[in-house]
């Protein structure tokens, strides 16, 4: 607890610990809308950051979908990418050297549609030196399941997280990103955490589909995509407050919509002890930065010596400051 | 080449209109002395608590290092949609955040040969600075503008100050020859013995430029307008299907590496598909 009283945002301290691992600072990219993080290295230097989270690496090289893949919606857009990616040998070759090289920290998030292919690209990634942290994104449909997203299955959600575990080395967390598109979150996350997730990423975008009236068709080469963006940041901060009222112990990363420093406080006072910055790197390349050095002067004015100190704040009932 | 696109807070110094088109001048500091015509700007709509969290991309016209107020940049654009229409309002003094310069810039022939420089509605934009650079290098340059109807034409009356000859086509007729802009390119190819073709505009007429190009055995570059939610490279929303140096087809950013591209590298009837032999297809689900 804090002793309220004057704190200069230069005087707080913002390292954070993510599942046993520490960061200079609790603010990260979100997978999938920083690539590999060399494109933003053109606006801030990304060692800067807590941790460069990279976009969803599958095993094998994959196209994606076809285009349209946006389609803007109220401060937010959808997206139907289809997680095009170099697979994991173009990575290891080539994206993460350059991360290590900046001396950034990559957390690798790794998207499979089968559980031999998490399991496989657990095995190739702890064999490599520098990951600081592996990200699982089990928003991905279950080709040996019906196609069932294994997110939304706390079964199948477990299998994959005790599978990619089983073979990272012991140093490394293992971070479960959950979707929002379940009845019970909660569920889902005691799940993963009882099959050896180290901590929870929250949330990943929610299904969206979108009518051009002009033509009167779906927008999106895909039809359905993923909402993200501003218009979701509530669902994800109810997401992160559910689970951490559930598990106050366990680490949890909050995602969805961030685009202030505010916004990062916030999701911090529900529970995240770090957070991501997401869709609204592609309004403001320079957001993640940006809000650092707002999160800073948020905390500061609250009379936050450490950020550690916010989280959870908004569960504590009328505690008074 | 260049040396990477900056951030920076514009400020309108002119917003005119031009026929059917607005035409933005900004000052940019930072912008104008790293561009090459073909580059764009990506720009910021609204505020900074904007619901449009999309940027504009628009590519360059007129870039100035160095003026009364400072380096400016400035762009043609057509209302679309929210965005275009915010744009559409600014005043002069009003902030716009820009990102540029970005994407690679049209090539440059190493001879001095003869070219033909072809823009349909707004694309013909980049096409006046690329003629300056291209006569520079002494090369002869001649213009097709061509759009579905008079006030869709840009810069019509500059091109003819800026060209050796322009030829101009409307949809309707209402203006220069009836018609699309590929039927007068065998002639004037022929004519002035023109071995590169640049072009900028809609798909459909990219795709037109290149089955000419293609016809004729000249080179083409053509310079996309393809729908971009960052500009810099990090979102994968704005792939075509092009077959790279190594032979290989990809899905590839429009933003990083084009916006311009060979047109015979381009495959233009695929454009929305993901063609059989693309690296990594087929492609499942997931998001
Ligand atoms: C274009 C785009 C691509 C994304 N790709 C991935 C991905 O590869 N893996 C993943 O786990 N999440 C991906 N996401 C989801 C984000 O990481 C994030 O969870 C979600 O967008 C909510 O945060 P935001 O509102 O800040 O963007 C993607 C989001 C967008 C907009
Ligand atoms: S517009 Fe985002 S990658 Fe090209």
């Amino acid at each position: 607890m804090s002793v309220p009283g004057p704190v200069l945002p230069s005087e707080v301290d913002l390292t954070t610990s993510l599942a046993g691992v520490s960061l200079p600072n609790p603010v990260l990219t979100a997978s999938g809308c920083a690539a590999a993080g060399r494109e933003l290295d053109q606006f801030f230097d990304v060692a800067d950051l807590g941790a460069v989270v990279t976009k969803s690496i599958m095993l094998d090289p994959r196209s994606g979908r076809p285009t349209p893949r946006m389609a803007e919606t109220p401060s937010g857009m959808l997206n139907s990418i289809g997680l095009q990616g170099p697979g994991i040998d173009g990575f290891l070759a080539s994206d993460l050297p350059w991360l290590l090289r900046r001396r950034a920290r990559p957390v690798v998030s790794i998207a499979g549609s089968t559980l031999g292919e998490y399991a496989e690209l657990a095995r190739r990634l702890g064999n490599t030196p520098g990951v600081t942290a592996v990200e699982v994104n089990i928003s991905c449909p279950n080709l040996e399941n019906r196609g069932l997203v294994f997110a939304c299955d706390r079964h199948q959600a477990a299998r994959v997280i005790s599978a990619v575990r089983r073979d990272t080395p012991r140093g490394v967390p293992v971070l479960a990103k959950l979707s929002p598109d379940v009845t019970n979150i909660v569920d889902i996350a005691e799940s993963v955490v009882d099959a050896g997730a180290d901590g929870l990423v929250m949330i990943n975008t929610l299904l969206g589909i979108s009518i051009d009236p002009e033509t009167m068709r779906p927008v999106l080469g895909g039809v359905t995509g993923g909402l993200s963006g501003p218009a979701i940041r509530p669902v994800a901060v109810r997401c992160v407050w559910q689970v951490h009222q559930a598990m106050p112990d366990v680490p949890i990363v909050g995602v969805g919509g961030i685009r202030t420093g505010a916004d990062a406080l916030e999701f911090m006072l529900a529970g995240a002890s770090a957070v991501q910055v997401g869709t609204v790197i592609f309004n403001d390349p320079s957001a993640p930065t940006r809000v650092l050095e707002e999160l800073r002067v948020e905390l500061a004015a609250r009379s936050f010596k450490a950020a550690r100190e916010a989280v959870g704040f908004a569960h504590r009932g009328d505690v008074p400051r | 080449m260049t040396s990477g696109p900056v951030q920076v807070t514009g400020r309108v110094l002119s917003l005119k209109r031009a026929g059917a088109y607005h035409h933005l001048t900004l000052v940019a500091e930072g912008v104008a002395e790293r561009t090459h015509p073909g580059q764009f700007v990506a720009l910021a709509v609204g505020d900074r608590n904007s619901p449009m969290l999309l940027r504009r991309a628009f590519s360059i016209y007129r870039a100035r290092p160095s003026g009364a107020y400072g380096g400016s940049v400035e762009v043609v654009f057509a209302v679309h949609g929210a965005g275009t229409a915010w744009l559409s309002q600014l005043r002069q003094h009003d902030e716009v955040d820009v990102v540029g310069p970005l994407g690679h810039p049209f090539a440059l022939p190493k001879q001095p040969v003869s070219c033909v420089l072809v823009g349909g509605g707004y694309g013909s934009a980049p096409l006046f600075g690329l003629a300056d650079r291209l006569k520079e290098r002494g090369c002869a340059v001649h213009m097709v503008l061509g759009a579905a109807t008079g006030d869709r034409l840009f810069g019509a009356l500059e091109a003819k100050r800026s060209a050796r000859s322009v030829t101009v086509t409307t949809d309707d007729g209402s203006v220069g020859i009836e018609g699309l802009v590929t039927d007068p390119l065998p002639d004037l190819l022929g004519r002035t013995g023109s071995e590169v073709i640049y072009a900028c505009g809609p798909m459909a007429m990219l795709r037109a430029v290149s089955a000419v190009s293609a016809e004729y055995g000249v080179w083409s570059q053509c310079a996309v307008e393809e729908s971009m939610a960052c500009g810099i490279g990090v979102c994968m929303t704005c792939v075509l299907p092009v077959v790279g140096d190594d032979g290989i087809l990809r899905l590839t950013r429009s933003c990083v590496e084009g916006p311009v591209f060979g047109g015979d590298r381009v495959l233009w009837d695929a454009v929305g598909t993901v063609p059989e032999g693309t690296w990594g297809a087929p492609a499942g689900a997931g998001h």
